[in-house]
């Protein structure tokens, strides 16, 4: 398989890995039958001007090198973020981030991706007023 | 292996032993003639291509006619099945294999589904066997083949190819194997197993890439598949791989003298492997039959973690084994035959193949010990699907 540094170095040391115990919002992605399965957990406050933003966020991952290395920058990418600027966070940034992933392994991003969305619906369907 | 680094993909492929090398040379210099033509240096190399031939039949306990030489396994495969089909379509269009076969073996059978020809695929147990009865009760008088392989590649099941070749025989069908996995392996003699053509392959048993043979036990009606000169009889065009034919007949004949040997040691490696992973990591599968099993294959599911993951950790660490998940071999889809044999998928995608050979050390076998255990755990950890205790 050929994945580039970037994906080796993250798949090796991934950044925020674990599990939030009391997370504010959780996504659950992906299917086993598959071979690839993402939890994204978040743990959210607001700040000063009353934003929502991300404080802490980890994830779970069942997978190849590129499902975990992809799961830990979407992480890395969102976390300190406001809520709507890492609904923005795109399968196409993680990619960019690691410098690329083999074509079949394309979906791994855009399962990050939406991981992340999960997580944030999650959190505002449990948050609604 | 220098270099520290640890090779247990045997049955992906072996590294060339020396000495077969060694009586490889002389056929890229001096003796580059091509056995056809008819000057010295040609006649020369026609009779060393006769004496390769002859060991490669004394390996399976057949008669040098009945040997001729391919590129490997897969043509063997492709020129058995395809060339027995055609050479019979007019008595039927029916062939009966396993869902395990190797995909030289399934791919070739799908293609022949497209052209008219019916294929069966007999199911296995949860150990790999093929289903023997289910073979016997899928005969129809459209059979003209059977053909299953002897030992599977991916974890090392050895089929009753005995009791199969009796029922073809019985039902007077051709019975083909595909033998790559066990020639040079174990002993493998085509009269006592009682099969029509076996496929086997140089490279699996220190030989070279790119050369193989085929067994054709004489009078048996079957086609041409590569069409071209007159070599080997008219029925296998293209120039002689001289080269490559001398280095199979070394190959067969050191393994003839030294595959018990080496069969013990082996078998003694493997088995302190599977002993090892099984004391120190909870929730593995070992796949495969407990006793009819190539003595050199290991094959595992890893729960809750995937195969390509721990693969890449074990070469961070020079070790280089191989996975069932085809996510090494350019799909996504979990092992065929690990599906055959009952593993749901999930767990199939963490599915780890060691297969040992010759030049694997007891150190080796120990650092593997040393190592998986903690890349299993490190990988389990970041899974949601694992209880931290």
């Amino acid at each position: 398989m050929d994945y580039t540094e970037k994906v080796l170095e993250y798949f090796r040391n991934p950044r925020n890995m674990g599990r939030i115990e009391n997370a504010d919002g959780i996504g659950k992605v992906g299917n086993p039958v598959c071979g690839d399965v993402m939890w994204i957990y978040i743990k959210v406050r607001k700040n000063e001007k009353g934003e929502e933003i991300i404080e802490d966020i980890k994830f779970e991952t069942f997978g190849c090198a590129a499902a975990i290395a992809t799961s830990s920058v979407v992480t890395e990418l969102a976390k300190g973020k406001t809520l709507s600027e890492a609904e923005k966070i795109s399968n196409k940034d993680v990619v960019e981030f690691l410098g690329g992933l083999p074509p079949i392994k394309k979906h791994c991003s855009l399962l990050a991706e939406e991981g992340l969305k999960a997580a944030i619906n999650d959190y505002r369907k449990k948050n609604k007023k | 292996m220098e270099n520290k680094t640890i090779y247990m993909d045997y049955n992906a492929t072996t590294p060339t032993d020396p000495r077969v090398l060694e009586v490889m040379k002389d056929y890229f210099f001096e003796k580059f003639g091509n056995p056809s033509s008819i000057y010295e240096i040609a006649r020369e190399n026609k009779k060393e291509i006769e004496k390769a031939r002859q060991k490669v039949a004394e390996l399976i306990d057949a008669e040098p006619e009945e040997i001729f030489f391919t590129s490997g396994g897969t043509e063997s495969d492709n020129w058995a099945i395809k060339g027995i089909s055609f050479a019979l379509k007019n008595k039927g269009n029916h062939i009966i294999t396993s869902q395990i076969e190797h995909h030289a073996v399934l791919n070739t059978c799908k293609f022949l589904s497209k052209i008219g020809y019916e294929i069966t695929y007999a199911p296995v147990d949860k150990y790999g066997v093929v289903d023997v009865d289910f073979i016997r009760k899928s005969i129809k008088k459209e059979t003209i083949l059977i053909t299953i392989m002897h030992a599977n590649n991916e974890i090392g099941t050895i089929q009753p190819i005995e009791e199969i070749a009796k029922i073809a025989k019985e039902n007077g069908i051709y019975f083909h194997s595909d033998c790559v996995q066990t020639v040079g392996k174990i002993p493998v003699s085509v009269k006592k197993l009682g099969v029509d053509i076996i496929s086997l392959s140089a490279h699996k048993f220190y030989g070279p890439k790119g050369v193989g043979a085929i067994y054709i036990k004489k009078g048996t009606k079957i086609e041409t598949f590569i069409h071209g000169g007159e070599q080997e009889k008219g029925k296998r065009g293209g120039t002689y791989n001289v080269p490559g034919i001398i280095g199979l007949g070394k190959a067969c004949e050191i393994a003839k003298e030294e595959m018990e040997e080496e069969a013990k040691k082996v078998k003694y490696l493997r088995d302190k492997l599977e002993k090892g992973i099984m004391e120190n990591i909870p929730e593995i599968i070992i796949n495969g039959h407990p006793e009819n099993r190539l003595y050199n294959t290991l094959n595992l599911c890893v729960k809750y973690v995937e195969g390509e993951s721990i693969l890449l950790n074990l070469d961070f660490e020079k070790i280089y084994a191989s996975s069932g998940s085809a996510c090494t071999s350019g799909s996504l889809e979990p092992s065929h035959v690990l599906l055959a044999i009952g593993i749901p998928p999930e767990i199939a995608h963490g599915s780890l193949r060691f297969s040992l050979g010759k030049y694997n050390k007891e150190e080796d076998v120990d650092k593997v010990l040393d190592v998986l255990p903690k890349i299993v755990e490190k990988l389990r950890k970041m899974s949601p699907f694992w209880e931290k205790k």
